[in-house]
């Protein structure tokens, strides 16, 4: 099963070593990483996706809670919440093709970011699925470059 | 506020921890610490390899309870220290290692001798530090102290620029650490200590299986008192020798691959296993679906990692184990069942059970005339010390049979490497027992091959006068590699056959030692009441038999109920 964990950690050098050695130290699965720092400049926070049973997913959380450097552990999967990834995509985009494009950009909500005469650059953010299917729909089209930022996600508030 | 040095601040703050001895080896990136350390009142030992400061700093750390240190130079001194690092790592042992490290400005350019050992050690420290300022450098060592001995203990290794330790500083008032992030819980859950009295209350076939985590946390006495009381027989891993009496009628020795007979069968057959500072490593568990298969499982450890990762546990206890085990004898007071007294009333049948598998297959070998035994010294060890000894060891078979055939009594005397099993191990180890214990017998029992990883730290042991005894049980082999070709591998002696060795009798006179030699049994006694008496380092060269299993033993693999026996 896919979990979403968020991790909370002191933002110093090194940290992320910590993290990713744990993983393929332990033999545990990363399939997306992102980090940057919060709103304090000392706290980083770092949102993986992983996969793995119960059981890998308890030994996950509770070794990433037994180092130091790590503030708090949240498996968020194990909540309501919201996840987003953001794709950068180069797409073929010559005269047969454009419109087609410009027009499954715009059914995604998407944006164009960078125009060529052979090529147009589009940004498109959502739930991992949704890239996925953009992914999917651009392909026939013929897609140049791809680089995608990996899941961020947090838990929705308590209603009420 | 006058000002001192990096390396004068070090030394106050080592002071300040409690530190009286330090291993290490000196280098160009820690010659301002050992300069200060020339003049200092902190006793330094000099080793001959980095590998052995560090054993030698753990054995300190195993026989005292309190931190080891170990100081050690950049670079090449770093790097022989890994594996002393990775095996205190492994058997979780209080150690703080601090190394050299080349200037700031320096580092990431491949400077003379300059290591990444932060990245080295990463995965077999608890936690490291590369110190950037010099102002960092006393709450820093604080800091990893407090990490070495709190919670699940472990090696805690901090890297000092050389400028970092030149730089001045004025030195920080001692303040009480805080650490928000790091918070090991000590005390139990109070509702899980009923659920584990209850189910101990009502389990008619019960086992204790005790780890190295009960001699960590000094928690011998609150074991005894639960065994005791309720009749609780007891199994211990290799870590955990010596947490309850080996000669106690309860005890059933160790458990797992090289384990008796009863322990295994025992806890094949319990209906609740209570496991106390264990971790159930694949040698104690054999084949994990055959593992306590009927059982009920408490497990207590400090470390929640520890929990649930290789057997599902039902009823944990995420805690110290002395907390764990008074809150559960405190429990189990203010119930109306029977006191210490009465204790003999309980699991009669069971008892008795166990009883016969100790009748019918005790550790035991065949006593072949003259031809020295090895497990034969193991036990006349035990009897000319009185079973007050401490045992170091090497990794084999000696490991084994020290193991086996020494009754551990009490804490804190059985030192050996039992997670990462390095061979070198002993000899270090023996010097560092011996440091902290001038008074007691320290022998390290030895295997011919694992011997000579570390013998130059017989130069160590002499310069300090360290009278350790060191007992080579013989037998021109790679011995437990050995056993395991002869029985798996047909018998095809690869690359296990040590029939060049040195003479070690002229080896220990080499370095003004005493070197004895037993090659009958009537000369082993003799042997072992000389180097007991002798007021020098001893080796003992026992010529034991050579092919000599260690039995019983679980094919790995296998379920534990399946041992090949003597
Ligand atoms: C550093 C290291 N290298 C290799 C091994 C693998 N190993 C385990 S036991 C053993 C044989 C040890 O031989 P010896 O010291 O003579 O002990 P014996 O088994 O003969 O008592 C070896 C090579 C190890 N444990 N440690
Ligand atoms: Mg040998």
């Amino acid at each position: 099963m896919k979990h979403t964990i968020s991790v909370l950690l002191q933002n110093r050098p090194g940290v992320l070593s910590r993290v990713t050695g744990l993983f393929s130290g332990r033999g545990f699965n990363i399939e997306s990483l992102c980090v940057a720092e919060t709103l304090e400049s000392d706290v980083s926070c770092l949102t993986l996706v992983t996969t793995g049973d119960n059981f890998i997913i308890e030994q996950i959380t509770k070794q990433l809670h037994k180092l130091i450097d790590v503030i708090k552990v949240t498996d968020i999967s194990d909540k309501e919440y919201v996840e987003r990834e953001m794709v950068l995509l180069r797409v073929k985009a010559d005269a047969n093709t454009r419109a087609e494009v410009l027009r499954v950009v715009d059914i995604f909500r998407g944006k164009v970011v960078d125009v060529s005469p052979k090529s147009y650059a589009v940004e498109i953010t959502g739930s991992a699925s949704k890239i996925q299917a953009v992914i999917d729909i651009l392909r026939p089209l013929g897609i140049k470059e791809i680089v995608r930022t990996g899941t961020i996600a947090m838990a929705r508030a308590n209603k009420g | 506020m006058k000002k001192i040095t990096g390396s004068q601040a070090i030394v106050k703050c080592l002071q300040e921890e409690g530190i009286k001895t330090l291993f290490g080896f000196p280098g160009g990136a820690v010659l301002d610490l050992y300069d200060q350390l020339y003049d200092a009142d902190i006793q330094h030992v000099l080793v001959r390899h980095e590998q052995g400061a560090v054993h030698a700093a753990d054995a300190y750390a195993r026989v005292t309870g309190e931190v080891g240190v170990a100081l050690l130079t950049s670079g090449p001194g770093a790097t022989n220290g890994v594996t002393g690092i990775a095996t205190a790592y492994m058997d979780s042992i209080p150690i703080v290692i601090l190394t050299g490290q080349v200037p700031t400005p320096l580092i990431g350019n491949d400077a003379f001798q300059e290591v990444d050992i932060v990245g080295i050690t990463r995965p077999c420290t608890k936690h490291n530090y590369l110190v950037k300022t010099s102002a960092d450098l006393v709450p820093t060592i604080r800091e990893a102290f407090h990490i070495a001995r709190s919670g699940r203990p472990g090696p805690v290794l901090i890297d000092l620029p050389k400028d970092v330790v030149a730089g001045m500083i004025s030195y920080p008032e001692k303040k009480p650490i805080r650490m928000p992030n790091y918070q090991p819980t000590y005390e139990p859950h109070i509702g899980q200590i009923a659920k584990a009295c209850k189910a101990i209350l009502a389990s008619s076939r019960p086992v204790l299986y005790v780890g190295g985590g009960v001699i960590l946390a000094d928690a011998h006495t609150e074991l005894i008192e639960l065994a005791t009381r309720l009749n609780i027989p007891v199994t211990m891993t290799l870590m955990g020798l010596g947490a309850f009496p080996g000669s106690h009628g309860l005890s059933m020795g160790m458990l797992g691959m090289h384990g008796t007979y009863a322990a295994n069968m025992a806890v094949a057959d319990c209906d609740l296993l209570i496991a106390v500072g264990a971790r159930f490593d694949d040698r104690v568990t054999g084949r994990l679906d055959a593992f306590a298969r009927n059982a009920e499982i408490i497990h207590i450890d400090i470390d929640p990692t520890s929990i649930s990762k290789n057997v599902k546990v039902n009823i944990p206890i995420v805690a110290d184990c002395k907390y764990a085990l008074t809150a559960i004898n405190n429990w189990l007071n203010s119930e109306t069942i029977p006191k210490p007294g009465d204790a003999s009333a309980r699991h009669q049948d069971w008892l008795a059970t166990i009883n016969q598998w100790k009748t019918d297959h005790p550790l035991s070998y065949k006593d072949e005339g003259d031809i020295i035994k090895p497990q034969y010294v193991v036990e006349k060890l035990d009897e000319l010390t009185q079973g007050e000894a401490i045992i170091t060891t090497e990794v084999g078979q000696n490991q084994m049979w020290a193991a086996q055939f020494y009754k551990f009594n009490k804490p804190r005397r059985f030192v050996t490497s039992g997670g990462l099993g390095t061979m070198g191990f002993g000899l270090p180890a023996a010097i560092g027992a011996k440091i902290a214990f001038p008074d007691r017998h320290v022998i390290d029992i030895a295997g011919d091959g694992s011997i000579q990883m570390n013998i130059q730290e017989l130069a160590t042991a002499r310069q300090y006068k360290c009278p350790v005894k060191i007992a080579i049980l013989n037998n021109g082999y790679l011995g437990m590699v050995r056993q395991w070709q002869e029985l798996f591998y047909d018998k095809r002696y690869s690359s296990t056959i040590m029939d060049t060795a040195p003479d070690f009798v002229e080896l220990a006179r080499a370095f003004g030692a005493v070197g004895l030699r037993a090659v009958r049994k009537s000369e082993v006694v003799p042997v072992i009441k000389e180097a007991l008496a002798t007021d020098n380092v001893v080796i003992m060269d026992f010529k034991v038999a050579k092919e000599e299993g260690v039995y019983p033993m679980v094919p790995a693999g296998k379920a534990t109920t399946e041992m090949l026996l003597v």
